[in-house]
């Protein structure tokens, strides 16, 4: 393989990696379950489409032959994350989780 | 006749394409084989759609989807900066949005869509599915943060999905 495309891959692999740390890193940081939500479900989104798109240059270029399945990772991500984030955020109020003092607004009573 | 056969015609051509990029294999057979099963499966699973979403014009939605991909990104950095961030600053707050848009499978989109973008998590829907409880990470002024996700993702979502209910 060509060194600049290895390159490539490489930053691609060090930019997602760096996101799924991020994730995880808010995961810790952040100071109530619902700001926690917030975390894995984004900084994880892009974290998987870096690694995806890095699979996607290696194998292209390696295996010569368009590989394209890893799209369908994303896809499945992207159908998956805000429905298990949903169910969470809503188990959530319904055990009335302590919300941090100074959050604006309120849930609502159903 | 095609009507029969291809009831829906938009999930056909999904699940050809699915089964394309599952076998990861461009030949003429799977070709073949995927649109077989897009004719199939549709047919057999016709008495799982009770209410099957009336659309006009969906690859309207394309460009639409290209958009929240790029808002994605964006939501991705702006939310990485916050964590990172000073705690101490953090302005989470609860949000209703009243909704517009009644059909299932654009609620679900829309639902969807809003916790896969900027600082914003779908928590809850009211009982009536007239509104939707957000959770934000950090929000100064909640009633700009309404207008724009009515404006840039239920806007585009009524087009497509017309008030049928």
């Amino acid at each position: 393989m060509h060194p600049w495309i290895e390159a490539l891959v490489a930053l691609f692999l060090l930019l997602g990696s760096l996101f799924a740390l991020i994730g995880a890193i808010g995961l810790y940081r952040l100071p109530d379950f619902y700001t926690r939500l917030h975390g894995p479900t984004k900084a994880t989104t892009l974290g998987v489409g870096g690694m995806v798109i890095a699979s996607m240059i290696h194998f292209s270029v390696s295996e010569q032959s368009l590989s394209l399945h890893e799209l369908l990772i994303t896809l499945f991500l992207f159908i998956t994350a805000p429905v298990s984030c949903h169910m969470l955020a809503k188990a959530a109020l319904q055990q009335k989780l302590p919300i941090r003092p100074g959050t604006g607004g309120q849930p609502w009573e159903q | 006749m095609i009507a029969r056969c291809l009831p829906h015609p938009w999930l056909s051509l999904t699940l050809l394409l699915v089964w394309l990029l599952l076998v990861n294999d461009f030949s003429a057979g799977q070709w073949l084989l995927g649109a077989l099963l897009g004719v199939l499966i549709p047919l057999l699973s016709r008495v799982l759609w009770i209410n099957p979403p009336r659309t006009r014009q969906p690859w309207r939605l394309l460009p639409f989807f290209l958009r929240v991909l790029g808002d994605i990104v964006i939501a991705n950095l702006q939310v990485s900066r916050r964590i990172l961030g000073s705690m101490d600053d953090l302005q989470p707050a609860f949000v209703e949005v009243p909704l517009e848009v009644h059909d299932e499978l654009a609620l679900t989109l829309l639902t969807s869509i809003v916790s896969l973008t900027p600082g914003t998590v779908s928590a809850d829907l009211s009982d009536d599915r007239r509104r939707l409880l957000l959770h934000c990470l950090n929000v100064q002024d909640s009633a700009a943060l309404v207008a724009e996700i009515k404006a840039r993702y239920e806007a585009p979502l009524l087009e497509v999905f017309p008030c049928s209910a």
